[in-house]
């Protein structure tokens, strides 16, 4: 046991901090949502899912293949731009159609989380039995298979002993550290990003400031559709195939990613990211991969315990200290 | 219509289930029962139960199809008793798998079921169907289990796990020349009984063995790859589904692994190629209880099928079809013979024996398939070609 | 929090509104409301009657094993979850883990060791319970959604613990799990309601709701015991009940154990009636579907509970002839009913004023408070 940890040490490093990369630009818009809300958005990997079919379309329509280098990162980006509209698009119609109703008429969180549920079912469905037959040429049933497409080739760029990195790798990897950059820069540089962390601070006198909530949770909801779209680029330049039901297991563990950060969090959703991508590589390489949710989980209620609000603690204001 | 709509009504102003529902007991009570059932001297109903529409119907509407195309192929020789088939949707859940089959034995009088397709809901509708007398044929339930239950109103036409791991077995420490294999399974059912006993096959033959599984809701198979490259095993062989071996092939193939990969039935599909990618699918062997040439070349019969399913549905011949058309063939040669009665229909299939268009049909007294043949199939271009039979294909 | 909050419901309740008769219930004297209970109870059983199967089941399910193996199962478990989630207002995504221990304690205690059905339903009211302790033990420190996460993560860690434990068959899960005894072959018209086989479900729907019942009768005496006003208290403002004296993690740790042990004799049930169960039983979409029933019928009223599982169970079984569409269809619904029905199809009075007030003990999403500022003014206008 010890001794395959030793032996997978660096490859399982290396998977996970590429895993550990797609859990936290996954878990960006959880935070966010969550930061503004107090809304566990399950939708959002469906979201998320919906971008993974936009970056296949994308790369089905340029018809390009065995792509490697900087043609790569440029179909890569093309694909981060296309996908994170997409998901961008419909996360906003989310809100308008599943939450704000709901927020209007003053309801609970609880009865928003059920609205959530329930909109992760209806976009599922609405992929597998009308969009994907519908934009993919299959048959009515082929909307529940997996459809690939293979436009890349994978080959190792860096070797350093027994640490061999993939293009693959790394550009999933700075993709990722490069838009929560940004996205760390949107939120505490720009005025809309003020409102956003006033909003979530404290909504009520942030309207009396002369906040625009309705604007402000948009916008949240946009950026976090973004973070997932480009979520979905990379983690199709990773597996180079997608289905319907590839955002649930996804976006539990993403969810798991930012409340491990400190939920509310958008370092913490980074760190929760990593952290969690570790975490399940080693635990599988020790205890063997069919308990790889078991040691997650079983790690995180044991973080919880002593660190109640997650690695760096809630909110998103707080994260400027 | 008078009596229900007034009932709505009032439901919508009371607007509590339970009250409601007194009330609508109390009504209906009065009513009577007005009973199903739909078979008469010139129409029987045949079911097909399965995943109709949940996260593995993709593995159920081939065979459903297939049967769906037996049926109408028979039907339209405007044979004496015609056939009805009506599907039942569990979507793999056996809770639901249990209420339709006493739905389907109660109110549709069924004569006999293709399905359920998956082991699971097997095992909680077999009782069933064993206390109402109705025979089964499943297209696709290959636990081992389901056998060793002493039924005798359930079949299947594909072959146990038990069978095919000793082919494979067999295959892969012989002419693949194997030393070391690495299982890999997806924890389930079916996967982990296969992969399992393929482990225990070739470690009686001295093999050394190795084994993981994976998550086949998940996609990520870094971890499992990570063991497969530490191990350094000549063969990987997964137990599961084309779209999970796939991606643990493709995966595998771009870390860098050089060995021989291998699955069973549940991969021998078209998609395991565009899944793995075509270029790292060569040389990808599988093995399975059917022979079946994809090409339909040698095989008039598969080839005639393959023709007809494309005509009908659209598209290709998929996993389990011809098991879903071989199923409903064996149940239209029961009927062809003249049982109409679940009983007859159940004493027929137990003599019963044809050539279907995936293997010979006939069933040993457990109702498991006679024929003990594994073929081993490889991944040649975009095509799975057959090797021949496990005990002499050989690696081309 | 906020002082401009109105009553959705006035506004927009139109003629669903239940109010007539709670009033009417309020002021009933002992012997109707016992004749109600009486009546209600009549009505149950006689539900499973096929009259009412083909427009409930058209489509050729067996309605009574409809009601027995998903709606009375869903009742009962919705009214377990509403102990947790309804009452003392903690958010449990991972009940699915207590239904699980009693699913799997009979499937080791009948099968392995030969007990009666009627020893190992005490033996898993017991293991759940303890299993709720034990989760509960560690987290319920925790608040609002971090407690969510982790007992989301529960459920999962039991259902792969059982799919990777050979004890228990790993994916093949346990089969041959002995049916209750048969109590009397005593026969009434045409059913013999205490003999447990496997053609006819009725029985099993009967012994539900007797489970049913005595669930409530529990539920209710608590809910209007000292227990009951603490879990209001420690789900209105935790902060205030534990300084005014309330020992709130004794309490929210009971709310667990008794949530969870309804869970779990539901799930000895299920083992019982189906003879084989599967880690597959226990995904996490179970606990959604439950939690969605809760909320969907009015968190925190038992009644509302039991519609909204009636709903939650019911509706994908009615709309079957929708094939394909009917989960598309299902989860639109699920969001419909939310923004029209926020606070539930039968919401209890006491949560209603509760949500109008303060989110009750959920809370509300944290910007709604321009939203509600022109909502109450173009209220005023009217």
């Amino acid at each position: 046991m010890l001794d395959d940890f030793i032996n997978q040490f660096w490859p399982s490093t290396i998977d996970g901090l590429s895993l550990g990369a797609i859990y936290a630009l996954l878990a960006l818009g959880y935070t966010m949502v969550y930061g503004v809300l107090r809304l566990i958005n399950f939708a959002h990997a469906d979201i998320f899912m919906a971008g993974t079919f936009a970056a296949l379309w994308t790369v089905r329509g340029l018809g390009v293949s065995d792509l490697n280098g900087i043609a790569l990162i440029g179909v890569v980006a093309l694909c981060g731009v296309v996908a994170g509209a997409v998901a961008g698009g419909g996360a906003m119609l989310l809100e308008v159609v599943a939450y704000r109703p709901l927020r209007k008429r003053g309801a609970s969180r609880l009865a928003a989380l059920i609205s959530a549920i329930g909109a992760s079912i209806f976009i599922q469905q609405l992929f597998a039995t009308v969009l994907v037959p519908w934009i993919f040429g299959t048959s009515k049933e082929g909307g529940k298979l997996p459809v690939s497409e293979h436009f890349r080739e994978m080959t190792t760029v860096i070797s350093i002993g027994p640490i061999e990195i993939t293009n693959v790798a790394l550009i999933i990897f700075f993709g990722a550290v490069l838009m929560m950059v940004a996205l760390d820069q949107f939120v505490n540089r720009t005025r809309l990003g003020r409102g956003i962390r006033s909003t979530a601070q404290d909504p009520e006198t942030a309207v009396l400031m002369g906040v625009n909530i309705d604007r402000v949770v948009s916008v949240t909801f946009v950026v976090g559709g973004v973070m997932a779209g480009v979520a979905a680029a990379l983690y199709f330049l990773r597996f180079e195939q997608t289905e319907y039901f590839v955002g649930f297991l996804l976006g539990i563990k993403a969810f798991t990613a930012a409340v491990l950060g400190g939920i509310g969090n958008i370092r913490g959703a980074l760190v929760g990211g990593f952290v969690l991508g570790l975490l399940e590589m080693y635990g599988s390489s020790i205890f063997g991969s069919e308990w790889r949710d078991v040691v997650a989980f079983t790690l995180l209620i044991l973080i919880l315990m002593f660190r109640p609000t997650g690695i760096l603690g809630e909110s998103l204001q707080r994260a400027r200290a | 219509m008078e009596r229900l709509g007034t009932l709505r009504r009032n439901m919508m102003r009371v607007a509590g289930a339970v009250a409601m529902s007194a009330v609508l007991a109390l009504g209906a009570v009065a009513c009577g029962d007005d009973g199903g059932g739909s078979g008469d001297g010139d129409s029987i109903t045949i079911g097909f139960m399965g995943d109709l529409t949940g996260e593995n119907s993709g593995l159920v509407i081939p065979p459903k199809q297939g049967a769906e195309l037996a049926i109408e192929q028979y039907n339209a020789t405007n044979p004496e008793v015609k056939i009805n088939l009506k599907t039942y949707d569990s979507q793999g859940k056996p809770e639901q798998a249990t209420t339709l089959a006493l739905g389907a034995v109660k109110n549709d009088k069924i004569v006999g079921l293709i399905g359920p397709a998956f082991s699971g809901e097997s095992q909680s509708v077999g009782p069933i169907l064993e206390e109402a007398k109705i025979p089964s044929v499943s297209p696709s339930a290959t636990s081992i289990t389901l056998a060793e239950k002493g039924w005798k109103y359930w079949h299947r036409v594909v072959a146990d796990d038990a069978v095919q791991s000793t082919g494979a077995a067999t295959f892969l420490s012989g002419s693949a020349g194997a030393k070391k294999v690495f299982t890999v399974h997806d924890n389930q059912d079916y996967g982990k009984g296969l992969a399992d006993a393929i482990g225990a096959a070739v470690k009686a033959k001295g093999v050394t063995t190795q084994t993981d599984a994976v998550d086949d809701n998940a996609t990520d198979y870094s971890s499992t790859v990570n063991k497969i490259m530490d191990f350094k095993p000549d063969a990987v062989y997964f137990g599961g589904y084309y779209a999970v071996a796939g991606r643990l092939f493709k995966q595998l193939a771009e870390a860098g692994y050089e060995g021989k990969m291998m699955s069973g039935d549940g991969s021998l599909a078209k998609e395991l190629i565009t899944g793995t990618g075509q270029e790292n699918a060569q040389g990808a062997l599988l093995s399975c209880g059917c022979l079946i040439d994809t090409a339909g070349e040698t095989n008039a019969n598969a080839k005639k099928f393959a023709d007809d399913y494309k005509a009908k549905f659209g598209s290709e011949v998929a996993i389990y079809s011809t098991e879903g058309y071989d199923a409903a063939t064996a149940f239209i040669e029961a009927v062809k013979a003249g049982n109409t009665k679940p009983e007859e229909i159940n004493e027929f299939l137990k003599t019963v024996s044809f050539d279907g268009v995936g293997k010979p049909i006939k069933f040993d007294q457990n109702g498991e398939l006679a024929a003990q043949d594994i073929f081993i199939y490889e991944v040649q271009g975009n095509v799975i070609k057959l090797l021949g039979n496990a005990n002499e294909a050989k690696v081309s | 929090m906020n002082m401009t909050k109105k009553l959705p419901s006035k506004s927009n309740g139109g003629g669903l509104s239940l109010d007539p008769l709670r009033d009417w219930w309020a002021g009933a004297a002992g012997w109707q409301r016992w004749g109600v209970y009486v009546l209600l109870i009549i009505g149950a059983l006689l539900l499973p009657h096929q009259a009412i199967g083909s427009f409930m089941a058209p489509s050729g399910a067996d309605w009574a094993s409809m009601l027995s193996d998903q709606i009375a199962i869903y009742v009962l478990l919705a009214i377990g979850l509403n102990v947790v989630v309804g009452m003392a207002g903690l958010l449990d995504l991972g009940y699915v883990a207590f239904y699980a221990v009693g699913g799997y304690t009979i499937a080791i205690f009948a099968v392995k060791y030969d007990w009666s059905f009627w020893e190992t339903l005490v033996l898993a009211i017991v293991f759940a319970a303890a299993s709720g302790v034990i989760l509960g033990a560690p987290t319920l420190r925790l608040r609002g959604d971090y407690l969510a996460i982790v007992t989301l993560g529960f459920g999962e860690i039991v259902k792969r613990t059982a799919n990777n434990s050979d004890y228990v068959n790993g994916p093949r899960g346990v089969q041959g799990i002995p049916h209750p005894p048969t109590l009397s072959e005593w026969e009434i018209f045409g059913v013999q309601p205490f003999s447990y086989g496997i053609l006819d479900s009725r029985p099993y729907y009967y012994m539900l709701v007797f489970f049913i019942v005595l669930a409530i009768i529990f539920v209710r005496r608590l809910e209007k015991s000292r227990v009951g006003r603490a879990w209001t208290s420690i789900r209105e403002d935790e902060d205030a009940a534990e300084l005014m004296g309330v020992p709130t993690f004794r309490f929210k740790l009971a709310a667990f154990a008794i949530g969870a042990a309804i869970g779990g004799s539901g799930g000895v049930v299920f083992a019982a009636k189906q003879t084989s169960i599967l880690p597959t039983n226990f995904e996490f979409m179970v606990s959604a579907l439950v939690l969605a029933a809760v909320v969907l019928g009015g968190s925190g009223s038992i009644p509302g509970a039991m519609l909204g599982a009636f709903v939650v169970a019911w509706l994908p079984e009615r709309f079957r002839f929708l094939e394909d569409y009917r989960m598309l269809i299902f989860g639109a619904a699920l969001v419909v009913m939310m923004i029209f029905r926020p606070e539930g199809l039968w919401p209890s009075r006491q949560r209603k004023a509760e949500l109008a007030e303060g989110g009750g003990g959920m809370g509300h999403m944290g910007a709604e408070v321009g939203e509600q500022q022109t909502g109450a003014a173009a209220e005023v206008t009217k």
